[in-house]
């Protein structure tokens, strides 16, 4: 038997009963679309996720007081959070340490920031000049605070641009203008590039000003809350993370490790603990829409015996003008893998769908990579074939002359 | 050639047990044109489906052009089957929802005839078997049941093969179409091939070379069909 007659016989089985093939197919159909759109939500958010740990800068660490606290990167505001920072130890770090291509201290502190007419809640960033360049902050419009800034206490600041579309309408040039944070006025010097990202610690809502003036204008001391180190490769991040670690424990005259006064992130881990967490979420997920998919291959081979049974006069009467065994199998396996394959390819463009849609609606980013989809028909092939086997199998073990009396 | 020696069959269903043939022997030659006699249930049918190779006897021996097919495996019968033999069924058996040219056209599908040959292949036994052109692309069930006995026929004949094997063939058919049934099959057996029916009618059996009478599953009289009336 040829691959075209087997085809043209596919075509002629599947199209006798049109509504019993399409209601099967719309269970592959389903089951892959799910875990089409599954996957892209999840590897979506994990992407999404990583670019924004990724876009605060490369070779990245971060000291913070106090001891550890999980994944946060930016851990907000003096108050409260124990006192230990200083910028000596800032200037410790970059002078001591080896391998460390830019440190950067910051104070970070939340405050009431009023605009003629408006006000907002923002994270205010008091930094050195350095932190442009460690943290990959970089200029839509004028400068990022100067030595001199920083030397002169000068009330200037840099806004970010969700801050910019806050405060201002749109057309004006903020640059220029003046602001008050609480209730201190700032002039701004100039306005971030958009890091993309979104909610609580988004680069883009944020303003920076002087360190020096954040001490003096706005938390009245001269502690600090964040030192952010850039290590000069990739691969010296554990020796500088480690070289960090001891400066300060011999700075705060610390002996034992385990009772440090501050914490060392590395941008590498938060990374990696990140993307644990959003590939056991991606693989839930998958796992919800992989038991539909099962569900949808038990109809498949339900569908199959019945047919079997409904069909045996058919099968006995080509057994006995010539079919072999294996033209039987052929024929009632490639049914089932029509069906799954061509459900499959369906159910990939409703799951890339729905994937859309979802972005376009829910603003929740998707991400279809060809490893879903390869995973999805190859899944849908599998099932075709070990669920189509069975009844296959038995309707060619058919002995012609009783099949041809069943009724 | 076909031979048989003393072949029974025996179906059990479960306790009941029915012996529909018990001993049966005889020879057909090449060419040979054969008719079965027989009141109903005396093993007809089963006795053709045996030659036809699409059952085995439960005992005795089969043998096919000198080879004994009571031993071959499944594989080895269905190449026969679509290779030498032409059957065609007391019950039609046709594919209810295929067009007429399908139904006599698959036997060619299995024998990997191609497709255009197939269809014309097709074409010619059907209309050789007395139906129009008209009929070629009617579903079965929408047909006579003459008209269904007239496409088994079509389809047993298409693969040309050298042994036709015709349950009943002119059951469902009235005197004229039975006729020209009876005229194929008289031109098939002069092209040398042979052929064996079952048949009711002594009218029927009458245009055969020899009459075989079977009863309660065995053989009664084995006759050359002139000496018929003396019976
Ligand atoms: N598959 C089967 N299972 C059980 N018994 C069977 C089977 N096929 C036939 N028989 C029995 O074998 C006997 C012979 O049946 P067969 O079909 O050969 O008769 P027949 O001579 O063709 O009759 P008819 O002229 O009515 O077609 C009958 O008693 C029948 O009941
Ligand atoms: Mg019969």
């Amino acid at each position: 038997m040829k691959t075209t007659d087997l085809i043209e016989e596919t075509y002629w089985a599947l199209t006798a009963n049109k509504a019993r093939t399409f209601l099967t197919m719309l269970g592959i159909v389903i089951g892959i679309a799910s875990v089409i759109a599954m996957i892209a939500i999840g590897q979506g958010t994990q992407a999404q996720i990583q670019a924004s740990i990724q876009s605060a800068g490369a070779n990245l660490l971060f000291v913070v007081p106090g001891t550890q606290r999980g994944v946060g990167i930016q851990v907000s505001g003096g108050r409260g959070s124990a006192q230990t920072l200083t910028e000596a130890d800032a200037n410790a770090i970059a002078s001591q340490v080896p391998l460390v291509q830019a440190v950067a201290p910051s104070l970070n502190l939340r405050f009431q920031v009023t605009a003629p007419g408006t006000n907002t809640n923002v994270q205010v960033v008091g930094t050195t000049p350095d932190y442009a360049g460690v943290r990959n902050v970089q200029m839509a419009e004028g400068s990022f605070i100067s030595s001199a800034n920083l030397r002169s206490f000068e009330r200037v600041a840099v806004i970010g641009p969700t801050v910019e579309s806050d405060l201002f309408a749109t057309g004006t040039d903020p640059v220029g203008k003046s602001i008050k944070i609480n209730e201190v006025p700032f002039r701004i010097i100039g306005i971030t590039v958009s890091q993309g990202g979104s909610g609580f610690n988004s680069a883009d809502d944020m303003i920076y000003v002087p360190l020096t003036t954040a001490q003096q204008y706005l938390a009245g001391d001269t502690y600090i809350s964040q030192i952010s180190v850039e290590a000069a490769d990739s691969q010296s991040m554990d020796a500088v993370q480690q070289g960090i670690t001891n400066l300060l424990l011999e700075r705060h005259k610390i002996s034992n490790p385990a009772l440090a006064d501050f914490s060392v992130y590395n941008q590498a881990q938060i990374v990696a603990t990140a993307s644990t967490v959003t590939s056991t979420f991606t693989m839930l997920l998958a796992s919800i829409a992989g038991i539909s998919l099962l569900v949808g291959g038990i109809s498949i081979m339900n569908m199959m015996l019945t047919t079997v049974t409904e069909r045996t006069r058919e099968i006995g009467l080509r057994k006995a003008i010539g079919a072999q065994r294996k033209d039987i199998i052929y024929q009632f396996l490639m049914e089932s893998v029509a069906i799954t394959f061509s459900g499959g390819l369906v159910g990939i463009v409703l799951g890339w769908a729905l994937a859309s849609l979802l972005s376009l609606l829910a603003g929740i980013t998707t991400q279809i990579s060809v490893f879903s989809i390869v995973l999805a028909f190859g899944v849908s092939a599998v099932i075709g074939i070990l669920f189509g086997y069975y009844p296959a199998r038995r309707a060619s073990q058919l002995n012609p002359i009783e099949a041809l009396r069943y009724e | 050639m076909i031979e048989v020696r003393n072949i029974t069959k025996t179906y059990s269903n479960g306790d009941i047990s029915t012996q529909a043939l018990e001993g049966v022997s005889f020879v057909i030659k090449d060419g040979e044109y054969v008719a079965i006699m027989g009141p109903s249930g005396s093993g007809k049918s089963t006795l053709m489906h045996i030659l036809g190779c699409l059952d085995t006897p439960t005992s005795g021996q089969y043998l096919l052009d000198g080879k004994n097919v009571s031993s071959f495996s499944e594989v080895e019968l269905a190449d026969i089957r679509k290779e030498k033999i032409g059957f065609v069924f007391q019950a039609f058996n046709l594919l209810p929802r295929a067009t007429v040219v399908r139904n006599v056209a698959l036997p060619l599908m299995y024998a990997g005839v191609p497709k255009e040959e197939r269809m014309e292949r097709a074409r010619g036994a059907i209309l050789a078997a007395g139906l129009d052109e008209a009929h070629l692309y009617y579903r079965s069930n929408q047909l006579s049941g003459g008209q269904m006995q007239r496409v088994a026929i079509a389809r047993a004949l298409v693969n040309n093969p050298t042994i036709v094997l015709a349950d009943e063939p002119t059951g469902n058919l009235d005197t004229q179409t039975g006729e020209i049934v009876l005229g194929t099959f008289k031109k098939l057996n002069d092209e040398g091939r042979t052929i064996v029916l079952i048949t009711h009618e002594p009218d029927v059996a009458i245009h055969a070379k020899r009459i075989i009478h079977i009863k309660d599953g065995k053989i009664l009289s084995d006759t050359p069909a002139k000496d018929y009336e003396n019976h």
